[in-house]
């Protein structure tokens, strides 16, 4: 934890460019270039919002995702999730330097490294809830909650130093080409393929939750582990591939938004953890389609908010709308209500 | 075909079972009756593997099952309809079926099993796409049996079948226990409240008090007992 103080304290270099790691989208919203489009200025600054916060949005899904999942079988809110994230992308980042190095072509570099940072995420995930959630298995829930935050800094504090505090440069992954003009500036061409991404990674997961065997028996141990293990499910396992299925969209995620903002840093995976958080809760933790609708009404409310009244309160709109929900719908906008018959 | 021996099983420092001794043969109905606390249903988890044998042990065709992993006791063929049901409230009824068959390949015979089912409970059929928890107590009931029997058991542990149920629905639940127990040769182990109904289908019966077997006999024979006759039917 020093480290991580020392850095924050003395570094201002890095700590601008935090700022502007945060605030990409606004940067570029905040370009108001004359309507080369013939639209009126208004929708046009609309659409560039409205994108911005459907972009941003399926991001925090695809962290949210793994919140939601996990909680939803071991009631547990796995705070080094974020860190998944972050050592998704760092891996991509590696592994596509080492590959661009070899001179690999770009969509081979983008295949491989993308696969690379998937696996090697899953295997943290698995191995993190071996290690630090499983031995509590049936502890009180306050002390998984608490190795969970240790893992978090573990994890966070490894990377700073067998990595590095600074910000490391990501290759643009994701080319640039042209699609949509003359309206590319409202859709880019980087927040395409992250939406199409996002949306192929949905349409896969729900497969395998709807369809398949594991899939059906993830649902059952979700709703009664007890029961599930009378059927002959292993319950451990599911828990395993729960984590890894959470880890697995956490590193796409973490690349996505790594090659789409141009830098990566450590400290990346804990703020969009906590975003991530929020998504799942105002959702309804422990809903899969909670948590993506939450993580999109999350990002078109920061998108919309900072883009119309202030982008220096982005995180206070967000918390504040967190707090709203909660007060007035605790169990999140699709969360389900704890009352069954028995 | 099941062999309890000395089981002694604990809720923290509480003992809940003591030194129970059980058999279990093949194709036979077993009833355990006794009053509320005794042990019963504790018995059937330590069978299942849910609760920890701490002393004692367990056979399932010779195999030593004590404490083995629930899913693994499940393989072997011993399948519990637990008390209260544990229908899995948001999947529907055709998924809770789905789940009874997580351990099998043959989907040919899952198949003849289904249409099995739905024959035994039309009601069922009708339902088959709706959630799990909306379903009333008594059809609730026949899913928890279906869904073990989808897991196709050679012994299966029924708790309370009659719980929360009209007089007419246990009867209905009865006959299908017995109808089961004669089609499919399965062997049935009953926990029941209700001692008249459970010792009536029962070729053997046994009595548990504060955690112990007291007594042991048929069920003809359990029923015109005096003692058996104050205590639990109310005669």
């Amino acid at each position: 934890m020093d480290f991580h103080i020392t850095y924050m304290a003395d570094d201002s270099h890095n700590r601008r460019d935090e700022s502007r790691f945060k605030n990409i989208y606004l940067l570029r919203l905040s370009y108001k270039t004359g309507s080369r489009t013939g639209l009126n200025m208004d929708l046009e600054y609309f659409s560039q919002l409205f994108f911005g916060g459907l972009t941003r949005g399926s991001i925090y899904a695809l962290i949210a995702l793994g919140y939601t999942m996990v909680y939803g079988i071991i009631e547990l809110i796995n705070f080094a999730h974020g860190e998944i994230y972050m050592i998704g992308a760092f891996t991509a980042l590696i592994v596509s330097s080492v590959l661009t190095l070899f001179g690999m072509p770009v969509l081979a570099v983008v295949v491989l490294a993308g696969m690379a940072a998937v696996v090697y995420s899953c295997s943290y995930g698995y191995t993190m809830e071996k290690i630090a959630y499983k031995p509590l298995r049936n502890a009180p829930r306050l002390s998984a909650l608490i190795s969970a935050i240790g893992m978090s800094l573990f994890l966070q504090n490894y990377v700073l130093l067998a990595q590095t505090s600074d910000f490391l440069p990501f290759p643009s992954l994701i080319p640039d080409f042209e699609f949509w003009e003359p309206y590319a500036h409202i859709l880019t061409s980087p927040e395409l393929v992250i939406l199409i991404t996002t949306v192929v990674v949905m349409i896969l997961l729900t497969f395998l939750i709807k369809f398949t065997k594991i899939g059906k028996a993830m649902r059952a141990t979700s709703q009664d582990k007890m029961m599930a293990s009378l059927l002959g499910i292993n319950v451990d396992r599911v828990i395993s591939v729960t984590f890894v299925v959470g880890s697995a969209t956490a590193a796409i995620g973490g690349i996505l938004i790594a090659s789409h903002i141009g830098q990566i840093n450590f400290y990346m995976g804990f703020i969009a953890g906590i975003k991530a958080f929020v998504a799942a809760v105002l959702g309804g933790i422990g809903s899969i389609p909670g948590a993506v609708l939450g993580s999109l009404v999350l990002g078109w409310t920061e998108s919309f908010f900072t883009g119309y009244i202030s982008s220096d309160y982005e995180d206070v709109f967000a918390f504040l709308f967190l707090v709203l929900i909660l007060i007035f719908r605790p169990s999140g906008i699709l969360g389900r209500s704890q009352a069954q018959k028995v | 075909m099941l062999k309890i021996r000395n089981i002694q099983a604990f809720y923290g420092n509480i003992q809940a079972l003591r030194d129970i001794e059980m058999d279990v043969r093949e194709g036979e109905i077993i009833s355990l009756i006794g009053a509320n606390g005794a042990g019963k249903s504790t018995t059937l988890m330590t069978i299942c593997g849910v609760v920890p044998a701490r002393h004692g042990e367990i056979f399932f065709d010779g195999k030593n099952i004590t404490n083995m992993p629930p899913d693994k006791i499940v393989a072997l063929g011993i399948n519990q309809v637990p008390e209260g049901r544990h229908i899995f409230p948001f999947l529907t009824v055709m998924e809770n079926l789905d789940m009874g068959t997580f351990l099998r390949n043959d989907t040919d015979e899952i198949k003849k099993d289904l249409e099995y089912i739905f024959e035994l409970f039309p009601r069922l059929a009708e339902r088959r796409s709706q959630a799990g928890g909306t379903l009333s107590g008594g059809e609730q009931q026949m899913l928890a049996i279906s869904r073990a029997i989808m897991t196709r058991p050679r012994l299966l542990l029924l708790d309370e079948p009659s719980l929360g149920l009209a007089p007419i629905v246990t009867r209905q639940i009865f006959d299908i226990i017995r109808k089961i127990n004669k089609e499919n040769n399965t062997t049935i182990f009953l926990v029941e409240q209700n001692a008249n109904l459970a010792l009536h289908i029962a070729d053997r019966g046994y009595v548990m008090e504060n955690g112990a077997i007291t007594m042991t006999d048929t069920g003809k024979n359990l029923l015109s007992n005096e003692d058996v006759k104050k205590a639990y039917l109310g005669i």
